[in-house]
């Protein structure tokens, strides 16, 4: 397709199971860095399956099974690196807020606290930078010390991503993650996954079709395990080549 | 259908008996109960102020005296008095068995919540606890037998202290042992309710399986442990019995933790029956027995205080 961009994640024939259920067929398909990749379909259609492969979570589930390569940077992510090296380049932001039931500053300086950073000032720093990524500086600024459950929904989740960048991860994984939150915190977040882009690669699941059209580059629709159809936003929103996509786009099921 | 019939039939005939005894009788005689129990209680609590505070009001004793004397020597008589009331040795000898009887205790019930909820949940439900809750209901004169006949006899052996094996150190074994099952499955439980949400984030962030629990999941049960913790501590105030018959029961400080001591719940288990009623030593006993009251509550007080402050902070 593009030459200019370089592959971030190169998928092929990915299969997984839930014990006897297939819940991944035979997925084939690139992620390019610096673009905003949308995954949407109906519920059940492996979409979040699939994201979770990305860094390994279903490592973390009984009776997965998995067949196929996912490659990072030309590196087998199931082979030739460990999983927690692996989440800490593609970390994850849930559906659900889940900041820790800790201070503002704390939540953020978890990751680089992990990763041994104990300088006060170096902590300061990585903090207030990853909170103004996240734009929710000026919102915390005078409640650093504070507990992030009394901060709202939409700010949460912003705190949440803010958590995930002081990591300085190279992609960051949304799993629906507004699909919690009110009109204008999702519009919030939208606009700051746009501005992410520019610094890290952004996978996001999805089942809202005007947000995957608004902020995606990229669109893959999968259908029941099936990676149905994948191109730009662009084309699969106005041209979809396969007869589902254009239902579901259409708002004929799901 | 026919029977249902008869039914709405019949509660219509005696629909006011019908529901008297519905929705009256049963709610009086839960409501009963349920006074019954709060008027025990604080009738109890009555009854231990009006008879430990006859030390200090009929028999003219300062609380200093109580608290911080180890000069026990009241009269055990209804006619005479002056003697001493200190109950410091006996005090000094629970909150040293109690505190290292939790040091010791606190690592292990620590871990093996750990163990049963994080490390092997599966055997943690099918068999740790069912082992732990075994343990709760053996009776204290077991714990107290088996430290008789086994741990001080060991303890003599091992560190030949003069005294023989009876020692702090034989009491708060026991006693770690006694509220091991406590602590463990309070602290196993609020480990258990932490938002699995929190570990996902964690993991997802490339945290260790360690990470995870000391950094993320342990810190979020705080509370629950420490309401555990404190549980414990409440159940070791108050055993006397198999403490009794390892600690030694001798009214003097203990100069080292292989020393004989005597503490609260043994000295007025094994004085209580044989003091004169209305006595100076009678009523000294009765303020000892009132402490421990006063105590507990403020144990339980506290436990109130940690899970209000939790429910506030994620409201």
């Amino acid at each position: 397709m593009d030459t200019t961009k370089n592959i971030k994640f190169n998928v092929q024939s990915l299969n997984l199971f839930y014990g006897d259920f297939q819940a991944l067929k035979d997925i084939s398909f690139t992620i390019y860095e610096n673009e905003i990749t949308a995954l949407i379909g109906p519920s059940g259609c492996g979409k979040s399956t699939f994201l979770k492969t990305l860094n390994r979570m279903n490592d973390l589930e009984p009776n997965v099974t998995l067949h196929g390569s996912i490659q990072l940077d030309s590196q087998d992510i199931n082979k030739d690196m460990d999983a927690i090296e692996l989440r800490k380049r593609v970390s994850m932001v849930f559906q659900q807020p889940n900041p820790f039931p800790k201070s503002v500053y704390e939540n953020v300086a978890y990751g680089p606290r992990i990763n041994g950073i104990r300088k006060k000032a170096q902590l300061d720093e990585i903090v207030e930078h990853s909170l103004r990524q996240a734009a929710i500086w000026e919102e915390v600024k005078d409640r650093l010390h504070k507990s992030a459950l009394g901060l709202s929904g939409g700010q949460q989740q912003r705190l949440c991503i803010a958590r995930t960048l002081a990591l300085e991860p190279e992609v960051i994984l949304m799993d629906e993650p507004t699909s919690a939150l009110d009109p204008i915190s999702t519009m919030k977040i939208e606009d700051l996954a746009s501005e992410l882009k520019k610094n890290y690669t952004i996978v996001i699941v999805t089942h809202n079709m005007q947000q995957a059209s608004r902020i995606s580059d990229r669109t893959a629709f999968f259908l029941l395990g099936n990676l149905v159809e994948y191109d730009t936003t662009i084309k699969l929103f106005s041209q979809p080549s396969d007869k589902k996509t254009e239902e579901y786009i259409t708002g004929r099921f799901g | 259908m026919a029977s249902q019939k008869i039914n709405t039939l019949s509660s219509s005939k005696n629909s006011t008996f019908q529901k008297i005894k519905n929705e009256y009788f049963w709610r009086t005689i839960i409501i009963a109960c349920g006074l019954f129990i709060i008027l025990l209680t604080l009738g109890i609590g009555f009854f231990l102020v009006v008879k430990g505070t006859g030390t200090f009001i009929r028999m003219h004793h300062t609380v200093w005296e109580f608290l911080f004397s180890s000069d026990w020597s009241p009269f055990d008589s209804t006619t005479e008095s002056g003697g001493g009331v200190g109950a410091a040795i006996y005090i000094f000898g629970s909150i040293s068995t109690c505190t290292l009887a939790l040091l010791f205790v606190t690592p292990f019930s620590l871990a093996s919540a750990v163990l049963m909820t994080e490390i092997t949940p599966n055997a943690g439900v099918k068999l740790f606890q069912p082992a732990i809750e075994i343990f709760v209901g053996i009776p204290s004169v077991v714990y107290g037998w088996i430290g008789l006949t086994v741990l001080v006899p060991f303890i003599k052996q091992l560190f030949h202290p003069k005294m023989g094996g009876y020692s702090v150190l034989a009491a708060s074994i026991v006693l770690a042992v006694m509220i091991f099952p406590t602590i463990t499955t309070v602290s196993a439980d609020a480990i258990r309710s932490v938002s699995s949400e929190y570990r996902k984030a964690a993991y997802g962030m490339g945290s260790t399986r360690w990470q995870v629990l000391y950094k993320v999941v342990i810190p979020a049960a705080a509370p629950g442990i420490l309401t555990g913790v404190i549980l414990g501590l409440a159940r070791a105030f108050g055993e006397a019995l198999a403490v009794a018959m390892v600690i030694g029961k001798t009214r003097a400080f203990p100069a080292d933790i292989l020393s004989p001591t005597n503490n609260l719940t043994a000295a007025i288990a094994s004085d209580m029956g044989n003091s004169a009623n209305g006595g100076e030593q009678n009523l000294a006993l009765w303020t000892m027995a009132l402490l421990l009251f006063i105590i507990s509550v403020f144990f339980i007080f506290l436990i109130h205080i940690i899970s209000g402050k939790e429910k506030k902070k994620h409201a």
